[in-house]
C-alpha cells in the first residue's frame, strides 16, 4: 500500500490500482480539563465526546483532572490517557510544570481548559504554551477581565448592552447599605461560582457566608430581573466572527441551577446580541451567555462566561461542532462560519452507575495517571 | 388575529414555539381552530364550520373560541 498525503492508494491482486475516496485524516492529541460529569457538570466530557465526531480530524485525547473522582477519568471511549494536574490556587509555575512533563510524553497540540478558575492561569500562560508548541484558542485577558461579573454593568455601557444593575461588596457590613440601592428579591453571587436569590438582608447574610467560605470575596449582588432565563453558546473568531451560536432554554433544573435538560431556540434577537458582542469585543474563543428575556421582549445579560458551557453537546447535536471548530481555529486553521443549526433540538441528562476497580483509584492516587 | 408563522404543530397537536422553547398540547377542538388560523380562515368561517360539522350554537362557539384566543394571546402564540 502507498500513502499520500491524503488519499490512501490500495493495491490490488491483478496490479491496478485504486484510489480510494478516504481522506486521510490528520490525528491532534488534544489535552482536555473538566472532567467532573457530575450533577454540576464540568464540559470536558461534552467536549471530548464533539472531538471524537469531529470530520476533520482523529483525535488523542489527554484528560486534565484535578480530583481523583472525577468521573471522566473512568469513563469508557472518553480519555486515552489521563493525568492529574495540581489546581491553579498552588501556583502557575506548578501547573506549568506538570503540563510540560505531560507534554514530553504525549507531544500535546492544542489544549481546551474548561473551568472558569483556571482560565486566567492559561490565558496569562498562553506564551509559555506556546513555546512548547501547545495550542490553545482562548480569549485575550483584557476580553476575559472585563466581563466579570463584579465589571458587567460597565461593559454593558461600553458595548450597549442591557446588564442589570449590580455592586461588589467584600464584608458583612456593606449588606446594610444594599436596601438603598436595591430592591428586593436580590441575587447574592460569588465571583466565578453559585448565585442566590435572597429575600430580606438576613438571607443575603446567610449566603455571602456561604459562598465567601467557598470561593472567597468579593460578592456580587446582582438586581433581579423577573424573566426567563436563555443561554447561547457561541464561538468568536477573535477578528469580529462568529464561528457559531446556538440559542437554548433549560426545561429541568437541578438544585443547583444547573441544565439537566434543555431545547434549541430559534429567537434570532439572541442570535443578533450574540453576533453583535463578539463582533464589538472581537471574541476568541468559546462562551456562554446567559440572558433573561423579560415579558417586555427585553434582553437582559446576567453573565458571559468565557469558555464552552457543559451543555455544548446540544449545539453538536443541533449542527455546530463548536469545539472541532474550536480545535481547527487554535491550530490557524481557516474555518467557516455555520450557517444554520437545528431548532427543537433537545437534551436530557442522566445518570449511570459505573463499575470501577479499586486498582484504577490506586494507580490515579498513587502516580497521578491512568 | 393569525398564528406566528414559526409556530409548529404537529398532526398528534403538540404545539411548539421556537421563540420560547414552550410546548403545549392541544385538544381535537384546538387543533382544528389552529389548523383553521394557519390557513388564514376567518373567525366566521372557523364558527360555521364548527357550527356545522359539532353540535353546538354560534354564542356558544364564539364565546369559548374567544377565550381560547385570549389563552394563545396570553402565550404569545398569535402576531
Amino acid at each position: 500500500m502507498i500513502s499520500l498525503p491524503f488519499f490512501k492508494i490500495t493495491e490490488l491482486q491483478n496490479n491496478t490500482y485504486i484510489k480510494k475516496a478516504i481522506l486521510m485524516k490528520p490525528k491532534y492529541t488534544i489535552a482536555v480539563t473538566g472532567l467532573n460529569n457530575t450533577d454540576n457538570p464540568g464540559p470536558g466530557v461534552p467536549v471530548i465526546r464533539a472531538l471524537r465526531e469531529a470530520n476533520a480530524f482523529d483525535v488523542r485525547i489527554i484528560g486534565l483532572a484535578y480530583e481523583n473522582l472525577e468521573p471522566g477519568i473512568y469513563m469508557e471511549n472518553i480519555t486515552d490517557k489521563v493525568y492529574q494536574i495540581p489546581y491553579p490556587s498552588s501556583g502557575s509555575d506548578e501547573l506549568l510544570e506538570r503540563i510540560k512533563y505531560i507534554n514530553n510524553k504525549e507531544k500535546i497540540n492544542v489544549l481546551i481548559p474548561n473551568f472558569d478558575a483556571e482560565l486566567f492561569t492559561f490565558i496569562k500562560s498562553a506564551e509559555k504554551l506556546n513555546k512548547m508548541e501547545i495550542r490553545t484558542f482562548l480569549p485575550a485577558i483584557k476580553q476575559f477581565e472585563e466581563r466579570h461579573k463584579s465589571v458587567l454593568p460597565e461593559f454593558g455601557k461600553k458595548y450597549g448592552l442591557d446588564i442589570p444593575f449590580s455592586k461588589t461588596i467584600t464584608k458583612l457590613s456593606d449588606i446594610n447599605n444594599i436596601q438603598y440601592e436595591f430592591e428586593y428579591p436580590v441575587l447574592v453571587k460569588g465571583q466565578f461560582y453559585d448565585a442566590y436569590l435572597a429575600y430580606n438582608p438576613a438571607q443575603v447574610t446567610e449566603f455571602f457566608n456561604k459562598i465567601s467560605a467557598k470561593w472567597g470575596v468579593p460578592i456580587i449582588i446582582q438586581e433581579f430581573i423577573r424573566g426567563t432565563e436563555v443561554n447561547v453558546i457561541a464561538l468568536g473568531d477573535g477578528e469580529g466572527n462568529t464561528i457559531g451560536a446556538v440559542p437554548m432554554r433549560k426545561q429541568y433544573i437541578t438544585d443547583k441551577g444547573k441544565a439537566w435538560g434543555g431545547i434549541t431556540l430559534g429567537d434570532e434577537n439572541l442570535i443578533k446580541i450574540t453576533k453583535n458582542l463578539i463582533k464589538n469585543t472581537k471574541w476568541r474563543g468559546g462562551m456562554e451567555l446567559e440572558i433573561i428575556k423579560t415579558h417586555a421582549d427585553k434582553y437582559y445579560i446576567i453573565e458571559i462566561n468565557p469558555r464552552i458551557p457543559a451543555w455544548v453537546y446540544l449545539a453538536v447535536g443541533a449542527g455546530q461542532n463548536l469545539p472541532e471548530a474550536l480545535v481547527k481555529s487554535a491550530l490557524g486553521e481557516k474555518v467557516e462560519p455555520f450557517k444554520s443549526y437545528d431548532v427543537g433540538k433537545m437534551f436530557i441528562r442522566y445518570s449511570y452507575d459505573l463499575i470501577g476497580d479499586i486498582s484504577q483509584f490506586e494507580k490515579f492516587s498513587l502516580t497521578g495517571e491512568l | 388575529m393569525k398564528i406566528r408563522k414559526n409556530i409548529a404543530v404537529s398532526e398528534n397537536g403538540f404545539l411548539f414555539d421556537p421563540n420560547t422553547g414552550e410546548s403545549f398540547s392541544l385538544n381535537e377542538t384546538g387543533k382544528q381552530i389552529l389548523k383553521m388560523m394557519k390557513e388564514n380562515k376567518s373567525e366566521e368561517e372557523i364558527s360555521d364550520w364548527f357550527s356545522t360539522n359539532y353540535e353546538v350554537d354560534k354564542i356558544t362557539f364564539e364565546n369559548n373560541f374567544n377565550d381560547f384566543i385570549t389563552v394563545l394571546q396570553n402565550y404569545r402564540i398569535t402576531e
